[in-house]
């Protein structure tokens, strides 16, 4: 516990060598210095974590108590109260997360070493990845909503930089300012939702502070649903998801970290942290949260079914299975644990989801990276038939789509299941809603699996580049990852994350439970009867038949042409231009008028300057012969 | 009888013959005759002050001897400059030589 | 006698300046030291007057000569001066001279007039009380104007021979 901040101390200066002198390491040195590093990082995090659940007491009500080893305050502001901490807090969630960031990003460290072999920019690659690992590793143990903000803002800027590792690459270029605009404008609501907190609850603090809030007991939900907006732009919910699909164009290892363990978490993890405010004084704005989310999850997967990328499949089920974290929250309606109160069994079943969720998705973008290292594209098309040549990948991606489709028993099929049980006891409706995405989920998750290594293969490119298995960094990672989704829904979830901190037993709701693994098997059926023979019959006439929807689906129903309406049309046309005109020509041309004025005015009296000493001495006689005449006179 | 004004007159006139060389001459050596001009009518008012006003002192005296031998070392040196500025320009025309001006 | 000197001294500097020939102009500034040299001598000034020939009349003339004949002597200076350039130098010149004389006159010099040779003003200006005064230390001491111009002297030396030497 006391060693608690070298768990962000020691990222950070990895980034520091890494950043500063990487160039002067070579590239096995400096990739060692990043995966150490994060070793060491991990072994704390687990430690913490050990001593955490382990063997600090509960207090008396059973509940797992929040520790601040460290805070000290940084800026104080003066209105009185108010205060800006840094520290470290440990509670059930964050320590959760810490062994989830630590995981992940140890295994995509020693991924990289495979993945990113002899890449240029090797050392700033590594020290991107320690600074998106220390900015979310700081914003899961912040201490108040502020520190909380500023490391949220601090993995905007990592993921821009690694989203544009490739710089070269005009579409990484442009992919990576999109993520970074699209997620800066959602903060915007994250920042003015801090400051309605701040200014009417005088406190940054995640406990409440009642003396202020009687002021403004109405500002409150409008803060928490903008600082919601905020985390629906890091977390790519449904009008702020623009992002996530182009941020595939960095590095595969990094979409695993960001999709995973980071970025899209964070804004699960805030909702969550925020969540005792939610439930206490928003509980009707909660809905807003659970639509949202359900709504997302319903467009991703439509859209995933229709991608030909494999990377873009992949974004498009992390989008929907955040908004399957978003939906158990949301639908959440009371704030106490035990067998009786499936009301806030949400809120740890979307924890639960999400650690599950980050192993299996971090396997399956590893494993993608894999494949696409073994064939050098990114289109289905140029797969097919991979399992002869890939057998660890081909196995361990199984597992990894077994879990994400709801299979027992691998780990998904248990976090899922609490979610749609939470959803049930909200709305009927509600619960079949996400069964039904579920079983979406599954198909699409088979369509990709089917088509990269069973389907028709593309012979063709397979001779003239033979795939092979990739090497070991990259196949242990995958192993590793596959042996915790197989046990990781065993574990006791509930006895250590749960709503209000008490021992909560995670028992199986059988009638959800079966439905949902009848629909998920139905769907894998389906998949396997479209996609696993060498011809697809039945898939040729779907996209004939379906032509029109097929299309909108591959086009993501056309979002981002309506952004690309919305700003370059009404935005850049009707706002920016006349400002721009304004700036330019006005304020600008004041300046303008300014330099000119003193040129031209030099151009006329330099002419004075001749340097000739008898024009100097006229005027210096003329100038005294007058004084003399005025002082006479 | 000598007036005071009298001597002044002269040594005005002396002294704006001076300034009307400097403005209007061309030849550095010629604008330089002018100054010599102008220091001697300074030298005159000096010595002339001291003689009529206060016979006693010395200060208009010694100041004009004073600015004798700082004339004559004024003009030790420009004459100098002048003959090296000669020596490469072959011109010592002030509205000509202008190679250091810019 | 005065009248003389006077009128010498008026001609010769205006000649000075409006003479086109730069030697002609080198000796009408001679006439004009001589000149003042003489209103020195009719002051009762000897020593200053003797200093004034000797430096001016027969140092610095004799130099200006030889510069002049080094350089350009042999052209006559040609007056390029414009017209009008010159006009504004002899306005300005006129008027400052006005003002310069109606400052004299209206200032109420014309009570002092030389009279003979005065006896204060010759007991001051003997050779002896120069010298002692040159080198004294006292009240009416001026050696440390003296030994800075002998030092400026020292300087004007070295500086001329290095400015004028043959490279």
């Amino acid at each position: 516990m006391e060693l608690s901040f070298l768990i962000l101390l020691i990222p950070f200066l990895s980034f520091l060598v890494l950043g500063i002198c990487g160039k002067w390491f070579s590239h096995k040195v400096a990739g060692l210095i990043g995966t150490c590093c994060l070793l060491a990082v991990a072994a704390l995090s687990y430690s913490v974590a050990f001593e955490y659940f382990f063997q600090t007491e509960r207090t008396a009500e059973g509940v797992l108590p929040t520790l601040v080893p460290y805070n000290f305050t940084w800026l104080p502001f003066f209105v009185e109260g108010l205060h800006f901490d840094m520290g470290i807090m440990l509670d059930p969630i964050s320590v959760m997360m810490l062994i989830v960031i630590s995981t992940v990003s140890l295994m995509v460290h020693i991924y990289s070493f495979g993945y990113m072999h002899g890449e240029r920019g090797f050392q700033r690659y590594y020290a991107f990845l320690s600074l998106f690992t220390m900015s979310m590793l700081g914003l899961v143990v912040a201490t108040n909503i502020f520190q909380m903000y500023l490391f949220w803002e601090l993995v905007g800027v990592s993921s821009y930089l690694l989203i544009g590792f490739y710089f070269t690459s005009l579409a990484a270029i442009a992919a990576s300012k999109k993520a970074f605009i699209v997620t800066r404008f959602a903060d915007m609501f994250f920042l003015i939702g801090i400051l309605i907190y701040g200014f009417y609850c005088r406190s940054f603090g995640f406990e409440f502070n009642e003396a202020g809030f009687a002021q403004g007991s109405f500002m409150l939900p409008t803060a928490l649903v903008l600082m919601f907006i905020g985390g629906a732009g890091k977390s790519a919910m449904f009008p702020l998801h623009i992002w996530l699909p182009d941020a595939m164009e960095g590095p595969t290892p990094v979409s695993a970290l960001i999709h995973a363990a980071t970025m899209v978490v964070a804004g699960v993890f805030q909702v969550a942290r925020l969540f005792p405010l939610w439930i206490q004084y928003a509980p009707e704005a909660l809905s807003i949260v659970a639509w949202v989310g359900a709504f997302t999850a319903f467009y991703a997967a439509a859209v995933a079914c229709a991608q030909s990328d494999i990377k873009r499949v992949l974004a498009f089920s992390t989008i929907s299975q955040i908004a399957f974290m978003m939906v158990a929250l949301g639908v959440c309606t009371e704030w106490a644990t035990g067998h009786e109160h499936v009301g806030s069994l949400g809120y740890m079943a979307s924890m639960f989801h999400l650690f599950t969720h980050a192993m299996f998705k971090a396997l399956l973008f590893l494993g993608a990276g894999c494949i696409i290292h073994a064939v050098h594209s990114n289109e289905m098309s140029a797969m097919g038939g991979l399992r002869k040549y890939m057998p660890i990948t081909h196995w361990t991606f199984l597992i990894a789509c077994l879990a994400i489709a709801g299979i027992p028993p691998f780990s998904g099929f248990f976090s899922k299941d609490e979610i749609l049980t939470a959803a049930f006891a909200y709305h009927p409706a509600m619960g079949w809603i996400m069964t039904g995405i579920a079983a979406m989920t599954a198909f699409y998750m088979f369509r990709l699996y089917f088509g990269i290594f069973w389907g028709t293969e593309n012979k063709e490119l397979h001779a003239h580049h033979t795939p092979h298995e990739a090497p070991w960094t990259m196949t242990f990672p995958l192993i590793f990852l596959a042996a915790v989704t197989c046990v990781a829904g065993f574990i006791p979830f509930g006895h250590y994350v749960s709503a209000d901190g008490q021992l909560y037993d995670i028992h199986l709701d059988w009638n959800v439970a079966g439905t949902s693994i009848v629909i998920a098997v139905a769907s894998i059926a389906l998949a396997t009867y479209i996609y696993m023979g060498e011809k697809q019959p039945v898939a040729e006439a779907m996209q004939e038949k379906f032509q029109k929807l097929h299309r909108w689906a591959f086009k993501r129903f056309y979002m981002d042409e309506v952004y690309q309406y919305i700003t370059h049309r009404i935005i850049f046309a009707r706002i920016s231009k006349p400002i721009a005109w304004f700036d330019r020509h006005v304020v600008d041309g004041f300046f303008d008028f300014l330099a000119w004025g003193t040129n031209a005015l030099g151009y006329q009296i330099r002419g004075l300057q001749s340097g000739s000493v008898q024009k100097y001495a006229f005027v210096f006689l003329l100038g005294i012969i007058i004084l003399l005449l005025i002082m006479i006179l | 009888m000598i007036h005071l004004d009298y001597i002044l007159i002269i040594s005005a006139v002396m002294m704006f013959a001076g300034i009307f060389g400097f403005l209007t001459r061309r030849s550095t050596l010629a604008i330089l005759l002018s100054i010599e001009l102008m220091l001697n009518a300074t030298d005159i008012n000096f010595a002339v002050f001291n003689r009529m006003l206060y016979p006693e002192g010395y200060e208009g005296y010694f100041f004009a001897l004073f600015s004798i031998a700082i004339s004559a070392a004024e003009s030790a040196i420009a004459i100098a400059i002048m003959i090296n500025i000669y020596r490469m320009l072959k011109n010592i025309s002030v509205d000509e030589l202008q190679k250091m001006k810019w | 006698m005065f009248v003389i000197l006077a009128a010498v001294i008026v001609l010769s500097s205006i000649a000075t300046v409006v003479t086109k020939s730069i030697v002609r102009a080198a000796t009408y500034l001679l006439f004009v030291l001589l000149g003042t040299a003489g209103l020195y001598f009719l002051m009762g000034y000897t020593f200053l007057g003797s200093v004034q020939v000797m430096v001016y009349a027969g140092g610095i003339i004799v130099l200006y000569v030889f510069s002049i004949l080094l350089t350009e002597g042999g052209k006559d200076e040609v007056f390029k001066r414009k017209a009008k350039d010159a006009s504004w130098a002899f306005l300005l010149s006129l008027v400052g001279f006005i003002t310069f004389i109606s400052v004299f006159l209206t200032h109420g010099f014309k009570a002092a007039v030389l009279s003979a040779p005065s006896e204060t003003a010759n007991a001051a200006t003997t050779i002896s009380s120069i010298g002692s005064n040159m080198l004294s230390t006292g009240e009416n001491g001026y050696l440390l104007p003296f030994e800075a111009v002998s030092v400026l002297l020292l300087a004007c030396i070295v500086a001329g021979l290095l400015i004028a030497r043959k490279r």
